[in-house]
């Protein structure tokens, strides 16, 4: 399926995977966080990749001690005015120093884009039937950040400061 | 007074811009009604009853003239020739098309103005004491801190889909509360310790609504340069333990009281000392350029203004003294006086102001000041900067315009919420009631014999007429389909924060106002002194009294219940 990544809209190798469903023989998987604790050895045995996908209610730290192995971590926003999503990107960016993909699913729609971005966010599951091309220019609606975030930790007053030197 | 950088200004109009895309793609379709919702709500518009309302934000109620004569346009333009200050100090419209929108958002970009975060589930706009930076009991300006935190929440990435909305409300003044503080989701109140550092109780947990809490201490004494962190953290900790499966629970203050203070607390500090010493902490060079921006305005050196306003108050011209008496406020700099002009005229609805009052009264803010004017959270307005010689004159001007009832903390200067004549979610007309009121106890004179009376009237119990605070508070119910309404009493919106009880069962529409008197007249024969305040006195003696007075007998009202079933 295509996804957005980086700005741009790309084809994804990756497939979810619900729990209870037998995985598929080969090829790039996302299961849930719970599904990959509990089978964590015989999926890294497995052929191509494992991501885990974290429900809303599940916070950062649940994922943090998996971070340098994980390819993808997927974050549920099961609907849009469920933000908790924000906090566990800011998190697993900036506590846990996570550097993998970290993507939106759900309820993703294009003018939370540049929240969850600022949070962290590299890859977007735009919720389907939506208009993946115009979502894109929601990266660009805003120029000026007031406040530190996942994407640069400087609040604009001490970017402000190295501004003027 | 604040003036915008080309950060803010960028911000603001690309916000505008913004906000027109996301209205042609809601008219285009790609974006569904509810999705659109929570999009027009974090622009500050709002469906009522009978069409949208917008709520424009007035940052710690700090509005300059130029600002004013705008608004006035805009009601003129694209409304129906008014407006109506609220009471988080801000502005609505009541009749906006949704056309309009887009270019009223470009008319407020001009003059660095915007409705961002009045309405929705984020940080919503940060309100203050509306003498901040006069007043003579303040430590220093709250304004700067209230400044700090708006630009700080402004389109905050992590806290742009919260449980339920945030309110931040600053104060200065140590035991004096002018802005609610104890009422917010956060308060935040500036100290000063016993080693005589600076720096900011913060409070969590309060707040109106159907469960109304009074909020608790968090941070007994954060330092400045950690305010934002702070804040910040206790934020994380409500957008990821705030509850989201019921409406009615998702405010921070279900979660502050559902953990105990103790354990809030101790969640909080453990994020804090994660994040306290990172990017977050104020430099000391931000702190001065922000507060640069509310320096005092080039005051005349004049001598004590005190003499002058006293005689005043015992002039000859009595309705001159009464307003002196009333709405005239002490100043920090002498020979200069803070004025409230009520929004409280007979035949109005509190808080509506019209384009042409708007107009003159920014000239006034010219004239008798420095161009400056406030909005208060009790829904009047303040010119801060009147010199003392200028009282009188400045008062001849109010009187033409309809805007000098001396009523300034009395019966007649109550809030009421827009209620049924606006609002979808009201139960009952909170209006015609505050205008009965307005109009049975119009004599000035009673209502100065009467004291400090805080009145506030709400038409559902969501309580946006903050009923649970008022010394008397009035609640609009429905019964079977009629209007009715419960009194209470022993409110407090001040330092003093409590909450009012229940006097009894509901009065009807004719029988409030009667109600309401009997009350007063029961005060009346139970102080002991013109200065024992009706609060003291219901807190004194409690609600057994006022019961009597206006229900009867302790055996008639038996009575009276059982006839009601």
């Amino acid at each position: 399926m295509q996804i957005i990544k980086d700005g741009a809209i790309v084809e994804d190798p990756f497939v979810h995977v619900a729990d209870g469903v037998e995985l598929p023989a080969s090829g790039d998987v996302i299961v849930s966080l719970d599904r990959y604790l509990a089978q964590r050895e015989a999926l890294k045995r497995r052929e191509g990749r494992v991501g885990v996908r974290l429900r809303s209610d599940q916070e950062a730290k649940l994922a943090a001690p998996y971070v340098a192995e994980l390819p993808v971590i997927a974050v549920e926003f099961p609907g849009f005015k469920d933000g908790r999503g924000y906090t566990t990107g800011r998190l697993l960016r900036e506590r846990f120093g996570y550097a993998g993909q970290l993507r939106a699913v759900g309820d993703v729609l294009r003018d939370q884009l540049f929240y969850m971005r600022r949070c962290g966010f590299d890859a977007f599951e735009l919720k389907s039937g939506k208009d993946v091309q115009g979502a894109l220019q929601a990266f660009q609606e805003f120029t000026v950040t007031y406040q530190g975030a996942a994407d640069d930790q400087r609040p604009l007053f001490r970017r402000r400061a190295s501004a003027h030197h | 007074m604040y003036q915008y950088d080309e950060y803010d200004r960028r911000i603001v109009a690309e916000r505008a811009k913004q906000f027109e895309g996301q209205v042609e793609r809601r008219y285009s379709g790609e974006i569904t009604e509810s999705e659109f919702k929570p999009l027009r709500l974090q622009n500050g518009l709002y469906m009522q009853l009978h069409a949208y309302m917008l709520r424009v934000a007035i940052p710690y109620g700090t509005l300059s003239s130029k600002q004013l004569r705008k608004l006035a346009h805009i009601a003129r333009t694209y409304d129906r020739n008014y407006g109506h200050f609220t009471t988080r100090q801000n502005l609505q419209y009541n009749w906006p098309k949704l056309d309009d929108v887009p270019k009223i958002l470009q008319e407020l970009a001009s003059v660095e103005m915007h409705a961002i975060q009045t309405s929705g589930n984020c940080v919503r706009n940060v309100t203050s004491d509306h003498l901040a930076g006069v007043a003579p009991d303040e430590l220093e300006d709250p304004r700067p801190w209230a400044e700090i935190i708006r630009q700080w929440s402004t389109f905050h990435p992590e806290f742009a889909a919260l449980p339920r909305k945030f309110k931040i409300a600053v104060g200065a003044t140590p035991g004096v509360d002018r802005a609610a503080i104890a009422y917010h989701d956060i308060g935040v109140r500036l100290i000063e310790n016993e080693a005589g550092e600076r720096g900011f109780e913060v409070l969590a947990g309060g707040g109106m609504g159907r469960t109304p809490y009074i909020g608790q201490v968090v941070g007994k004494f954060v330092a400045k340069e950690d305010l934002l962190s702070y804040i910040e953290a206790i934020l994380r900790v409500y957008n990821t333990y705030g509850r989201r499966d019921n409406l009615y629970k998702a405010r921070i203050k279900i979660l502050v009281n559902a953990l105990g203070v103790e354990a809030f607390r101790e969640r909080v500090e453990e994020e804090w000392e994660q994040i306290k010493d990172g990017p977050l902490k104020l430099e000391q060079a931000e702190i001065e350029r922000v507060a640069r921006h509310f320096a005092p305005p080039p005051y005349e050196k004049l001598p004590d203004g005190k003499p002058q306003l006293d005689a005043l108050r015992l002039g000859k011209d009595r309705e001159l003294a009464r307003f002196v008496r009333n709405n005239v406020l002490a100043h920090k700099q002498p020979g200069y006086a803070a004025v409230i002009v009520s929004l409280k005229q007979k035949g109005i609805p509190p808080g509506d102001m019209s384009d042409e009052q708007m107009d003159a009264f920014a000239d006034l803010a010219d004239r008798f000041g420095f161009g400056e004017l406030r909005v208060t959270h009790t829904q009047n307005l303040v010119l801060p900067d009147v010199r003392a010689s200028d009282v009188p004159a400045l008062h001849a001007e109010l009187v033409k315009l309809g805007l000098a009832t001396p009523n300034h903390n009395k019966l007649t200067d109550l809030i009421a919420c827009p209620g049924l004549d606006y609002c979808a979610l009201a139960n009952a007309r909170s209006i015609p009631v505050a205008l009965e009121l307005m109009e049975r106890f119009e004599d000035i004179d009673y209502q100065s014999d009467l004291g400090e009376l805080n009145v506030k009237i709400s038409g559902c119990i969501n309580a946006c007429g903050h009923h649970h605070v008022g010394h008397i508070g009035i609640l609009g119910i429905d019964k079977g389909g009629e209007e009715f309404y419960q009194i209470m009493l022993g409110g407090s919106a001040g330092y003093d924060a409590s909450l009012g009880e229940f006097l009894g069962k509901a009065l009807s529409v004719t029988d409030i106002v009667p109600g309401v008197s009997k009350v007063l007249n029961c005060y009346l024969g139970l102080r002991t002194s013109p200065e024992d305040r009706f609060i003291d006195v219901v807190r004194r003696v409690g609600l057994a009294p006022f019961k009597e007075a206006v229900y009867g007998p302790p055996t008639m009202r038996q009575g009276v219940a059982h006839a009601d079933h």
